[in-house]
């Protein structure tokens, strides 16, 4: 899994499907690195992203739970429409801001 | 009458087949002449109940999980099946952010986004003896077809 850590900032490039099968490795790479680098806002970066089911869902609302704690946020960009949907059907836009791009 | 079709795969219980099942029954699916939406509809569904078999009715054992699909017309049916320990309550389970695994961070939203996404969704269940989850969804709906004359 791609990330960037930019001071208390974690950007999570997503891969091209979230699946149970790699909602695993999300967890963990993202839990270490938020343990030891403080971070405090997270970035969904769904720019790669065309399919997530239900295990997806589970990795972004344990993630708000730890960085909520801690009185952070989380983010979602380059959302297509599809994740949009997944997002809003889920009730994650309660919890998550969907940073919208002006375009060109 | 347009034909009916059918097809039947047997796959093993682990994780790495859950793309593969989404991406067959997809691919099945093409025959009905789907939009992208219906397709991501129907590999979403099946994502959800290919991974409910896996964590929950097989608890991470490796057994078959069998999918068969049908279509009829532009009925679209999908079955998943597993033998594997069954659900107590069938409608506790079916009831959103209901789950019995949230130490695994489950969302408990496997059958929310199965309903959300088909037309209709029939659990059959026995505790011990497995599940059969079947969806249906009727492609094109609300779209008439266009054909293509010839010159």
């Amino acid at each position: 899994m791609k990330y960037q850590l930019q001071e208390n900032c974690l950007t999570i490039f997503l891969p091209k499907e979230i699946d149970h099968h790699n909602a695993e490795d999300m967890r963990e790479t993202a839990d270490s690195i938020i343990r030891s680098q403080h971070v405090k806002y997270i970035i969904f970066d769904f720019e790669k992203t065309d399919f997530m089911d239900s295990s997806g869902i589970g990795v972004i609302m344990g993630r708000y739970k730890t960085i909520h704690f801690l009185g952070g946020e989380i983010w979602a960009v380059h959302t297509n429409e599809r994740m949009k949907k997944i997002l809003t059907m889920s009730g994650m836009t309660n919890i998550l801001q969907i940073y919208e791009e002006e375009t060109v | 009458m347009k034909g009916t079709n059918e097809m039947k795969i047997i796959f093993e219980s682990r994780s790495e087949n859950e793309g593969f099942a989404r991406v067959s029954v997809a691919a099945f699916l093409t025959q009905l002449n789907p939009t992208l939406e219906e397709v991501a509809d129907v590999k979403t569904a099946v994502s959800e109940a290919v991974t409910n078999s896996i964590i929950h009715g097989y608890e991470n054992e490796i057994h078959n999980i069998e999918i068969r699909c049908r279509v009829n017309d532009r009925l679209f049916v999908v079955e998943v099946k597993d033998t594997g320990k069954g659900i107590e309550d069938v409608e506790a389970a079916r009831t959103p952010l209901f789950t019995t695994k949230p130490d695994l961070e489950r969302a408990g939203m496997g059958f929310a986004f199965m309903e959300a996404f088909m037309d209709r969704v029939i659990v059959e269940s026995k505790p011990k003896e497995g599940t059969l989850v079947r969806m249906e969804k009727t492609i094109g709906k609300g779209r008439e077809l266009w054909t293509t004359q010839s010159l």
